[in-house]
């Protein structure tokens, strides 16, 4: 028998040494931990530990009914609250077979619309600001404050809204809504422009982005990397072209897609789509049509036994619902798919032998959202 | 010989690229009329929140401090966090029967996650959300609320 030999291998390679980055470094928004293995600064290998923000919310909707779940969900992507209530809207009405008016997928696809250029606007605000450019901060909250006022005013709430219920809206839009959308999206076009004045163009944030953070197209599909991170290395993974659910089959709209998987690409796949979400916005606006703003629901809403999966396209990517139910009034098992998990996953790939500075660059053109990575 | 033009071309429109990006700082800087900041403290008489703002939970009043809540508890059985706690109790009506009234109507604001359900789901419209925002307090036995006020009863039309 061949004897086993045990060769110790050190934890650490020589001259090599470990940095904790985060839980409370600024550019990991959130509490994110990695820790980063490094040699002088060249990055080496990084491990990311999660479970910082964990609140437990899959466990939680075990005992909330589904109309309960809608609350839930604002708190796992908070950048794209709207899009997540979609998912979980979407989940029951399919379960049941609802048919939704009209008014309520015109609304509600300008409202996920409208919650990814918002999302959009925060990612460039703080990406500049890692890179350097904190002028970048100011303007993108700046703009993204319009967004906030729309929808305090229809929903009621700034930041989290559970403005969907199942089978519509909680309530109707406001009277203003449509006038302020449009002349958000005449302002919004001008000031977009400053954006690529201020960080497109920037030669300082061009040369600290193109060709750092390589991803290919294979990488993106065997990590799972959705979303615009996944786009900008080619891979064509747009839920709501492949898969489409409200209005996405009927408005016009293009596919971001960026083939060179660096930093910029992915930096620039986000620009484009708040082009395009301004595109969708500007052909649905004016025809939201007259009607209800909910289907008739039974006061207490049990899914048949079964399983049930919905996928809707978040800001970050795609988020999946994975629903067990037993016929109860309350899910028997809940999972979410949430994109950012996924999107973390390749950060240790994609970053290795790269300076730590380049490490916030590519941290950051994930566009990461901690409590998505842990729910 | 190319490298060496390719370095000064480089140079030239690094240094064009800054300008633009500081000519779009500059015009905000010599154009004061486009501050978008809020004096917040200073502002507070004149600021105004939108209509459907949740702010917190409140129990409308009328003029003769009558209220509309009859106490069957589908706020409490649809909040998700157990923010709400009806209190009723069962008193004699005008023709004999027991009537339940609502006791106390308590209200933890610090629970709350103003998800809307209770205000949405309140058969008669007895909860409205208030526009109050300033809700810092020292002690957090404040922000447990009563919000039938004292002495009120149920407008006669829904009892």
């Amino acid at each position: 028998m061949k004897e086993v030999i045990h060769t110790p291998v050190p934890l650490v390679e020589e001259e090599e040494y470990h940095i904790n980055m985060g839980p409370q470094h600024p550019s990991t928004h959130g509490v994110l931990r990695l820790v980063v293995t490094l040699q002088g600064e060249i990055v080496k290998s990084l491990k990311p530990h999660c479970g910082y923000i964990h609140r437990g919310i899959e466990k939680m909707c075990e005992k909330d009914t589904y109309p309960q779940i809608i609350h839930l969900t604002d708190r796992i992507d908070y950048l794209s609250a709207h899009i997540n209530n979609h998912a979980v809207c979407l989940l029951v009405e399919k379960a049941l077979e609802i048919e939704v008016p009209e008014r309520v997928k015109y609304v509600r696809t300008i409202m996920d619309e409208l919650a990814r250029i918002q999302s959009h606007q925060l990612w460039w605000a703080s990406f500049g600001m890692d890179l350097g450019g904190l002028t970048c901060f100011f303007y993108g909250l700046r703009d993204r404050e319009k967004i906030l006022d729309i929808w305090e005013e229809t929903t009621g709430a700034r930041f989290l809204q559970s403005y969907y219920t199942p089978g519509g809206l909680l309530w109707d839009i406001h009277p203003n809504f449509q006038k302020d959308v449009k002349a958000f999206i005449k302002y919004f076009r001008k000031k977009i422009r400053d954006y690529d004045n201020i960080l497109s163009g920037n030669v300082i944030f061009r040369e600290r982005s193109r060709n750092i953070g390589l991803m290919s197209k294979e990488d993106a599909i065997s990590w799972g990397v959705t979303g615009p991170s996944g786009r900008g290395s080619g891979w064509s993974c747009d839920v709501r072209k492949h898969h489409p659910y409200a209005l996405y089959d009927k408005v016009d709209f293009k596919e971001i897609l960026y083939t060179e998987g660096d930093t910029l690409a992915r930096y620039l796949v986000r620009m484009d789509e708040m082009r395009e979400s301004m595109n969708i916005i500007e052909q649905l606006i004016d025809n939201i049509p007259e009607g209800d703003f909910t289907a008739k629901m039974k006061a207490v809403i049990k899914l048949p036994a079964g399983e049930y999966y919905q996928r809707v396209e978040s800001a970050r990517g795609d988020l999946g619902l994975y629903c067990i139910s037993d016929g109860n009034k309350t899910p028997y098992r809940m999972k979410f798919r949430t994109p950012s998990f996924s999107n973390l996953s390749v950060l240790d790939h994609i970053s290795r032998d790269l300076k730590i500075a380049d490490l916030v660059a590519i941290g950051g053109s994930l566009d990461l959202v901690i409590p998505d990575i842990d729910r | 010989m190319k490298e060496f033009f390719k370095y000064f071309a480089d140079i030239f429109t690094g240094v064009r690229s800054l300008l633009i990006g500081m000519s779009v700082t500059g015009k905000y800087f010599f154009s004061p009329g486009q501050i978008v900041t809020q004096q917040y403290p200073e502002n507070r008489k004149t600021l105004k929140m939108y209509d459907r703002f949740k702010g917190e939970v409140i129990m409308p009043h009328d003029e003769n401090n009558h209220h509309r809540c009859t106490g069957c508890a589908i706020c409490e059985l649809n909040c998700p966090n157990g923010s709400i706690e009806v209190i009723s109790a069962r008193i004699d009506g005008p023709d004999g029967k027991k009537v339940r009234i609502i006791d106390q109507h308590i209200y933890h604001l610090g629970m709350c996650t103003f998800c809307s359900l209770c205000v949405k789901t309140c058969p008669e419209n007895a909860l409205a959300f208030g526009q109050e925002f300033e809700h810092a307090v020292f002690d957090r036995t404040v922000l447990t609320k009563i919000l039938n006020q004292p002495g009120s009863s149920i407008l006669k039309e829904i009892a």
